[in-house]
């Protein structure tokens, strides 16, 4: 598939405001049992702004996948069926937890109230997650996808991403939460490379289960594509190939590999020891970045069956 | 049961000319629904929206090779994967004839139901930023302006070789039936459980079996072929007389 940036901007800008979103929550939650001492205010109110940042930033640019934004209001009809629609519900809704939730840490602090909120969104977030991810694992032909392993991945890598923000967050407002955020900032991309790793293995070893000869129903073993029909191309040749070398993707894939994972960790052990936010934002960003390239690799490994109708030009 | 109205396309017969595919552009552009996009028609890279494509394919390695002409369009799933997965029910199959349909004016471009087809039938308006796909002429095959004989797909009247059949595959006795029982018509991709309802028909070659001793005489019981010598002429002959 040719990866879109639109969805890769939309799915991990989300995934970290979800992630961020489950952290601000664990800490009122943990404080609410005397584990540690409450936050500020400020800490879940701002921290709100930025989980709604994260999630706008994200919704804008899902609407640059549209071919007809103006009609996305449309696109929540079918919850029934679509997950995609699904999606479209879930992710307002889940905004409107968090403001709600930031706004009355705003104005009352925390209390019942905020916990009862913020339980909501945390269910809402994971439920975002679970929608994000089964666009993409409820496709069977898309066998790369097609997988628990896909929502899985949303979930633990947007955790990564979401806490990795939480504990720069922390060592800036909240200094007391910081071990606590590191060791589950760490426990979660641990998780995180664990299952994309197995996701890797898995799709490395997949056997394709369409073939030319089921695509056309011609039985013999070779069969070669002599015209696909035009010669300067069409919406199939531009949208379901990445148009990269094997060389590259290979290249995106450890390039990935090292940016989400190992790279971070060094810098949030860094930052966690010498509670600087600096290194931990810059430890985010770097992630952010190599999640690009997660994604990036996500669309571009599936291979579409309909591929095999557009093999060759003339 | 339903209707479930499909072609059946004779890859046996196809001699692979296009000529469904201009004269579907042709309806399909001039239709109510609206022009279907090119850019740079007369120019280097020609691109454009299509719902029919001719695609060649060979088969079998030189010089026992087989070209295979395949017209590839919307099969009209019986159960369209492309359909649930839309999310504002733009993509539509329809209860009284199967047939699977956007609604231009409620799409949204989103492209989810093209990733969701198997068979790369979809093709996103590139100018027009909905999606389309063969309507199985669905404004044509009821218009009753028309002559009943003319109410068929734009490109099933324009097959010079009649490749192209229409018809409801749920009615045993439809003339589509009769050639996917007849002759062998297959579904494409059948391990995804979409159940097309366009069925092709493979290509068939003529072929007699001769056996050994069909090559020889069998009343020629010194295996000598050529003339035999001529029998006396008192010998008893068929017809009791004479063949001198
Ligand atoms: S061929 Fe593709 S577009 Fe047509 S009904 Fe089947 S899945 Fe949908
Ligand atoms: S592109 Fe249009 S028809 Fe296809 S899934 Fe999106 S809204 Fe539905």
């Amino acid at each position: 598939m040719r990866p879109a940036f639109s969805v890769i901007f939309l799915t991990t800008l989300i995934g970290a405001g979800q992630g961020l979103f489950v952290a601000l929550y664990s800490a009122e939650y943990g404080a609410s049992l005397g584990l540690w001492a409450m936050p500020s205010a400020q800490y879940f109110s701002l921290g709100c702004v930025l989980v709604l940042a994260l999630l706008g930033a994200g919704l804008a640019a899902s609407f640059f996948h549209l071919g007809r934004p103006e009609r996305a209001w449309r696109s929540a009809s079918m919850w029934r069926t679509s997950w995609l629609s699904r999606e479209v519900i879930v992710l307002p809704v889940f905004m409107a937890a968090v403001a709600a939730f930031g706004l009355v840490h705003h104005l009352r602090g925390a209390g019942d109230l905020t916990l009862a909120l913020g339980g909501a969104g945390v269910v809402l977030a994971l439920l975002l997650f679970v929608c994000t991810g089964m666009i993409y694992a409820c496709l069977p032909f898309l066998q790369e996808w097609h997988t628990p392993l896909t929502v899985i991945n949303y979930l633990l890598l947007g955790c990564t991403s979401g806490f990795l923000l939480s504990t720069a967050w922390a060592a800036a407002q909240a200094p007391a939460l910081l071990v606590t955020a590191a060791a589950w900032t760490a426990g979660a991309t641990l998780a995180a490379l664990v299952m994309r790793g197995a996701a890797l293995a898995r799709n490395a070893r997949l056997r394709p289960k369409s073939t030319v000869q089921t695509a056309i129903g011609v039985k013999h073993p070779r069969i070669a594509q002599k015209a696909q029909g035009f010669m300067g191309g069409s919406f199939n040749t531009r949208d379901f190939f990445h148009g990269k070398s094997i060389s590259w993707l290979r290249l995106v894939k450890w390039g990935f590999l090292l940016l989400v994972f190992p790279l971070p960790l060094a810098l949030l052990a860094a930052g966690a020891a010498l509670v600087s936010w600096p290194i931990l934002a810059a430890a985010f960003a770097l992630q952010y970045l190599g999640l690009l390239a997660e994604r990036w690799y996500f669309f571009a490994q599936a291979r579409h069956p309909q591929n095999l109708y557009y093999q060759a030009i003339s | 049961m339903s209707k479930q109205l499909a072609l059946v396309i004779d890859l046996n017969v196809c001699v692979g000319c296009h000529a469904c595919v201009t004269s579907c552009k042709e309806w399909n552009t001039s239709g109510e629904a609206g022009f279907m996009s090119d850019d740079n028609p007369y120019a280097r890279d020609p691109t454009g929206t299509f719902f029919n494509r001719v695609q060649t394919f060979e088969v079998g390695e030189f010089p026992n090779t087989q070209t295979v002409h395949f017209p590839k369009s919307c099969l009209h799933c019986e159960d369209p994967p492309c359909v649930p997965v839309c999310p504002t029910g733009a993509s539509y199959k329809r209860a009284e004839d199967g047939i699977v349909l956007v609604d231009y004016d409620k799409c949204i471009g989103c492209k989810y139901c093209a990733w969701a087809c198997p068979y790369g039938a979809r093709e996103i308006d590139e100018h027009q930023k909905v999606m389309k796909k063969c309507t199985l002429c669905v404004d044509r095959i009821y218009d009753e302006l028309l002559p009943p004989a003319d109410r068929k797909p734009a490109c099933v009247m324009a097959c010079p070789t009649s490749a192209r059949l229409f018809g409801d595959v749920h009615d045993p006795e439809s003339v589509v039936s009769k050639a996917i029982r007849d002759s062998g018509g297959y579904a494409l991709m059948p391990e995804w459980g979409t159940h097309p309802a366009n069925h092709y028909l493979p290509r068939r070659k003529t072929e007699i079996t001769l056996h050994r001793d069909e090559l020889e005489r069998v009343d020629n019981p010194l295996k000598i072929d050529g003339k035999l010598p001529k029998p006396d002429s008192r010998a008893p002959s068929l017809d009791d007389s004479t063949s001198w």
